[in-house]
């Protein structure tokens, strides 16, 4: 599904003295399948322009298209548009609320009307594809760990079968090993089932390691869109809007300022290593 | 005595099952020991569900060992006479500063406590001015909570926490929800009252970076404290930390492949000035 934003605004409480201008003419497209890093501030128009790639918020100026459709259109089906783009909250575990992890996972396909073998077939594809183990399909959501239930939350929204999936800051309050389980599994979703996937984060390590492409918002506004690589290069505009390159980019770039020779737009370790090693002819 | 010592300490939870019986116990702390001295900077490190923020939770008597005793500048944590004093000399500050704020503007929110207390208008004024510029936010007092940023909210709640003069602030993973800059503003605020205030910190946190600058690291596993020493003791453990869900800084990392590489660089790098510096000299 390719999605167009189309000189996007959206003005909060417009004509009193609370008005506020959460996102100012922002315009992008995604074509079917990348895997994109959201960035930006607190307060930069992040939450609010994803609510607005599936209809939860509407434009004040501007449209969203979806396969040259605009969803503001009469009679578009913006329910449907629910089920084919999931938004995976900030801590989506505190949603879960059924007995057992198994019925939690069912919720979302049940309201959709389908027959029951379809929405147990989906619920067990969900949870295979984010790792739960047979044995812990039918135990309380509120026994797993912290890691673990996230993962049953966004089987939850896997189970709508989306084919553009966002997921705000899907790692925060989760330790390493499971920040990287829960990235590793973006990166399945992404490659494997080819599903547009989008990550709100405000870890600048973790996207260059997974996202191909980065959004950077500030004050409503879309002010870079390029290949992670080429925004990461940024580092004087990203550190005066409150952000930040990631560490091993940063230490190549202080690197280059103490007169090595080194190239300053790599972005993982395994770059920065090879980089430094080649240097020194190692 | 030191200013907060854990004895074999033990919690257990109770388990219970649909109709409220008693279905068994979890024991979330499992014979922990602690030393720390006022003034001291300890990180608390260790993956989800290993204890880190019950055993916070023991700091300041919100809850009670089922063994074992803790003793907080001196006073048995259980004593029902000394948990007012415990409470005010150790503040607890959260992931999410929304929840502790209650206040319409920035002053009022930091007046909260002491008020509470009882404490004299003119000394809670001169407080509320002293917490708020130690934090750097007195530009700020008379802005609403909801208008600041994430970074300037975490620091309106520590100096909350402040303006009850407490010997210890333990802040439960202060920085998830920030963004770069936030994070930086906090744990320099943080730094500052431990270098500048003498306060004793205790910090539980995810971010390795962040509990580089601590004086020593406890990493807890299943209840108990799986490893203690300084941070780069700690972070050239690198297995032992793998297989406690964990891992070292970026830096760090990077310095380890450079050492595997051939380059001569020492080990226990923790800062990228550190590295750098390895690297020309």
């Amino acid at each position: 599904m390719s999605i167009i934003v189309n000189h996007v605004d959206h003005i909060y409480n417009p004509g009193t003295v609370f008005e506020k201008k959460a996102l100012n003419d922002v315009t992008f497209s995604v074509e079917n399948g990348e895997y994109i890093g959201l960035v930006g501030r607190t307060g930069s128009g992040k939450s609010t322009l994803v609510t607005h790639l599936n209809g939860l918020m509407k434009p004040t100026g501007g449209g969203i298209y979806y396969d040259g459709v605009d969803i503001s259109s009469d009679g578009y089906d913006i329910k449907a548009l629910r089920g084919k783009v999931g938004l995976v909250f900030q801590y989506p575990e505190h949603q879960l609320f059924e007995e057992d992890v198994f019925a939690d996972v069912c919720f979302g396909p049940k309201n959709l009307g389908l027959k029951e073998t379809e929405i147990e077939l989906r619920a067990y594809e969900a949870l295979k594809a984010v790792g739960i183990k047979d044995e812990q399909f039918y135990v309380s959501p509120f026994d797993l760990s912290g890691g673990e239930k996230r993962r049953v939350a966004i089987a939850g929204v896997l189970a709508m079968k989306p084919e553009v999936l966002v997921l705000d800051e899907p790692c925060a309050g989760l330790d390493p090993a499971g920040r990287e389980e829960i990235l590793a599994l973006a990166d399945h979703l992404h490659s494997s089932l080819n599903i547009t996937v989008i990550i709100v984060s405000h870890s600048m390590d973790d996207l260059a390691e997974h996202v191909e492409r980065i959004l950077v918002m500030n004050d409503g506004m879309l002010v870079m869109d390029a290949p992670t690589r080429v925004v990461f290069g940024h580092r004087a505009e990203l550190e005066a809007m409150g952000l930040a390159v990631p560490e091993v980019t940063a230490i190549l770039s202080d690197l280059k300022k103490a007169g090595l020779p080194v190239r300053d737009d790599l972005i993982t370790i395994e770059e920065a290593r090879s980089e430094i090693l080649r240097v020194f002819g190692k | 005595m030191n200013f907060l010592e854990a004895k074999k300490v033990i919690f257990e939870y109770v388990r219970r099952g649909k109709d409220g019986e008693v279905d068994g116990f979890k024991r979330a702390i499992d014979e922990v020991d602690l030393d720390i001295s006022q003034g001291d900077f300890i990180a608390i490190l260790g993956p989800n569900g290993s204890g880190k923020s019950t055993l916070a939770k023991h700091f300041n008597s919100l809850l009670h060992p089922t063994e074992g005793t803790i003793y907080v500048d001196g006073c048995d944590t259980t004593d029902a006479d000394k948990i007012w004093d415990i409470r005010k000399s150790v503040g607890m500050v959260f992931q999410n500063p929304e929840n502790q704020m209650i206040g319409t503007i920035v002053e009022e929110d930091v007046a909260f406590a002491p008020e509470n207390i009882g404490i004299d208008p003119e000394e809670i004024k001169q407080r509320v001015r002293e917490s708020l510029v130690m934090v750097e936010m007195q530009d700020h007092r008379k802005s609403s909570p909801s208008k600041l940023s994430g970074g300037q909210k975490q620091r309106v709640a520590i100096a909350g926490v402040l303006a009850m003069h407490p010997k210890c602030i333990v802040l439960d993973e202060p920085t998830a929800m920030l963004d770069p800059e936030g994070r930086r503003e906090v744990i320099r605020a943080v730094r500052a009252l431990n270098d500048v205030e003498n306060i004793t910190i205790i910090l539980i946190t995810h971010n390795m970076e962040e509990a580089v600058y601590a004086d020593r690291i406890y990493v807890m596993k299943d209840g108990r404290i799986a490893m203690s020493g300084t941070p780069r003791e700690i972070f050239s453990r690198v297995e032992e930390l793998e297989e406690c869900r964990l891992t070292v800084p970026q830096v760090t990392k990077l310095a380890y492949e450079l050492r595997k590489g051939g380059l001569d660089i020492p080990s226990g790098i923790l800062t990228r000035e550190e590295l750098c510096r390895a690297i020309c000299r």
